[in-house]
């Protein structure tokens, strides 16, 4: 598979207040169908940065985003802010499965949320194929018209993960995914990340250094709303050039 | 405080309220004995009151009831777009902003104006549009009385509604939007659907106000004993019917209008029950 940065972000900031950016001045590029993980210590800006990729900073007011993110070398806050949240779908630190909603109409949601009309039949496979896309088909076909809400929380998040995935987003932002998970619906959600790469391009917000070992191939280090490091995974970990990165990975702050 | 203290004066406290509830509503029932005897429950509740003096004393709640029923669920139907249009702007679409704010203090203000003086308004004011919007001779009748309640309960079911829109989780809000739905999709879709079972017991407790409100209705009606054929007709509800005669009735006429208040007593109490009722479906 040829690679290239599917997604560039150019002197990106982010202000809740006035003149206090929680993100300062960001440039990186994300290649396509790899994992990037963003660490960094609480408070540092990784989800700030996260939830500037799918403009959902505009939901508030009194956020103020400047700079840009180019997704396929278009910017994304010249797009519908609708559309660019299709192309890249997002995945919530507490599983947020729609608690009106069935699991069969909780896949479906992208589609009947956005007014669109399906076949009975593109429906069902929409259905099933992304249930087995996340590894719930089999736990779950006897139940698809129960509440979403009656899953244990790994198979929640999974079923958030599907239907972000039932819309086909070029991108999955997932912030710490799994913090509210056991070790075990954990361990699955990291599998599921790991297939995943081959279609869709992931980042992931982690509070949990190993689990970007695992991840991810690429790496930023964030500290105090600055981007300080963002090298291949390994490199970071293994090889980190910041004083304060060093710090961070061998445990001297958090 | 002493535990055990405690204990006995929230049992006592708890104790005199079943009594009490229950007292009032054999005491009505018993008072309101004579005219169930005299025309019997059903004849009461399905016939008119008498106009000729052939018919003798005769008594019969159904113009009452109906316009009760009417004025209430008129209110309620008119009252539903507004409540919900003032809930959802300052709940969701203006939350946390000045215009939230003006819409806060207008319907504050709504919920803080005495009976009387709405009363007074739709006599004086409402009445007078009626008649030049030419759907009311008078102006006096089932409809004026139904828009005045429904300005009287839109501040109730919308604060109420409004606190419920505002309880829906972020998290699920955004959710839907990070799956490319529009604002009008998330409030129809997920905010609504999420508090329905919150809305519907408001608009039913708005209901319940609407049944027994008096004094606005009682000035406003009409005040006539006829059963109601249309909305632009005069009535009287149940109680305004009370209001109306208590002061001069003895007798088998006091014992029609307890009979009647006795009615009213268990038609709120159905509508909370289904209220009740359709909450626990909605919610499971
Ligand atoms: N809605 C908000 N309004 C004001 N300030 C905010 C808001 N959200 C975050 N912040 C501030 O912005 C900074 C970055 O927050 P952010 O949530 O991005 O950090 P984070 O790296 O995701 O932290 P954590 O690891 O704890 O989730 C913090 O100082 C935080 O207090
Ligand atoms: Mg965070």
């Amino acid at each position: 598979m040829n690679q290239y940065p599917i997604m560039k972000i150019k002197n990106l900031s982010v202000e809740y207040a006035k003149g206090k950016p929680a993100v300062k001045n960001i440039n990186a590029e994300i290649m396509n169908h790899t994992v990037t993980a963003i660490i960094g210590p609480s408070g540092c800006g990784k989800s700030t940065l996260l939830r500037a990729m799918n403009r959902i900073h505009e939901l508030y007011d009194n956020i103020n985003v400047t700079g840009e993110i180019l997704l396929d070398e278009e910017n994304i806050f010249r797009k519908s802010p609708i559309i660019v949240r299709r192309k890249i779908g997002m995945v919530f630190q507490r599983p947020n499965p729609f608690p009106n909603m069935s699991i069969y109409e909780n896949v479906l949601s992208g589609y009947t949320l956005n007014g669109i009309k399906l076949k009975k039949s593109t429906k069902n496979e929409i259905v099933q194929t992304n249930l087995e896309s996340v590894g719930l088909w089999d736990e779950v076909k006897e139940s698809l018209q129960k509440k979403g809400t009656f899953l244990s929380g790994g198979q929640q998040q999974r079923l958030c993960i599907a239907r972000a995935l039932a819309l086909r987003p070029q991108v999955l932002l997932m912030d710490e995914p799994t913090s509210a998970l056991d070790p075990i619906a954990t361990k699955k959600i990291e599998e599921l990340i790991l297939q995943l790469k081959n279609r869709v391009t992931i980042v992931v917000v982690t509070h949990n250094m190993q689990q970007a070992t695992r991840l991810a191939d690429s790496s930023m280090f964030m500290y105090l709303g600055e981007l300080i490091e963002y090298l291949p995974t390994y490199e970071l970990f293994n090889n980190p050039k910041n004083k304060k990165t060093q710090d961070y990975i061998s445990g001297n702050f958090s | 405080m002493n535990d055990k203290i405690y204990k006995y004066c929230l049992i006592t406290a708890v104790g005199l309220i079943l009594p009490v509830g229950v007292g009032i509503f054999l005491t009505l029932l018993w008072d309101a004995m004579p005219a169930f005897e005299k025309f019997g429950v059903i004849e009461f509740i399905t016939s008119c009151d008498g106009n000729s003096v052939a018919e003798g004393e005769k008594y019969g709640a159904l113009p009452y009831i109906v316009g009760t029923l009417a004025t209430s669920f008129l209110a309620l139907i008119i009252s539903v777009p507004f409540s919900l249009a003032a809930a959802l702007f300052s709940g969701e679409y203006y939350r946390g902003k000045r215009f939230a704010g003006i819409i806060d203090s207008a319907v504050a203000m709504l919920a803080g104006i005495p009976s009387i003086i709405y009363g007074l308004w739709g006599f004086a004011v409402l009445n007078p549009i009626l008649v030049s919007m030419k759907l009311s001779e008078t102006g006096y009748g089932i409809l004026s009385a139904s828009l005045l309640l429904a300005i009287m309960i839109i501040p109730y079911s919308a604060s109420l509604t409004k606190e419920f829109i505002m309880m829906v989780p972020s998290e699920l809000k955004e959710g839907a939007y990070s799956l490319g739905a529009t604002r009008s999709d998330v409030i129809a879709k997920i905010v609504l659907p999420k508090c329905m079972p919150g809305i519907i017991s408001t608009f039913i407790l708005a209901l319940g106000r609407a049944l027994g409100e008096t004094m606005a209705v009682t000035m406003v009606i009409g005040n006539t004993n006829f059963l109601p054929k249309s909305i632009t007709d005069t009535g009287n509800t149940m109680a305004s019917i009370i209001a109306n005669r208590f002061g001069e009735a003895d007798g088998l006429q006091m014992a029609s209008l307890i009979a009647i208040a006795l009615l009213l007593f268990v038609i709120t109490f159905i509508v909370n029950l289904t209220g009740k009722f359709i909450v626990k479906k909605l919610k499971a």
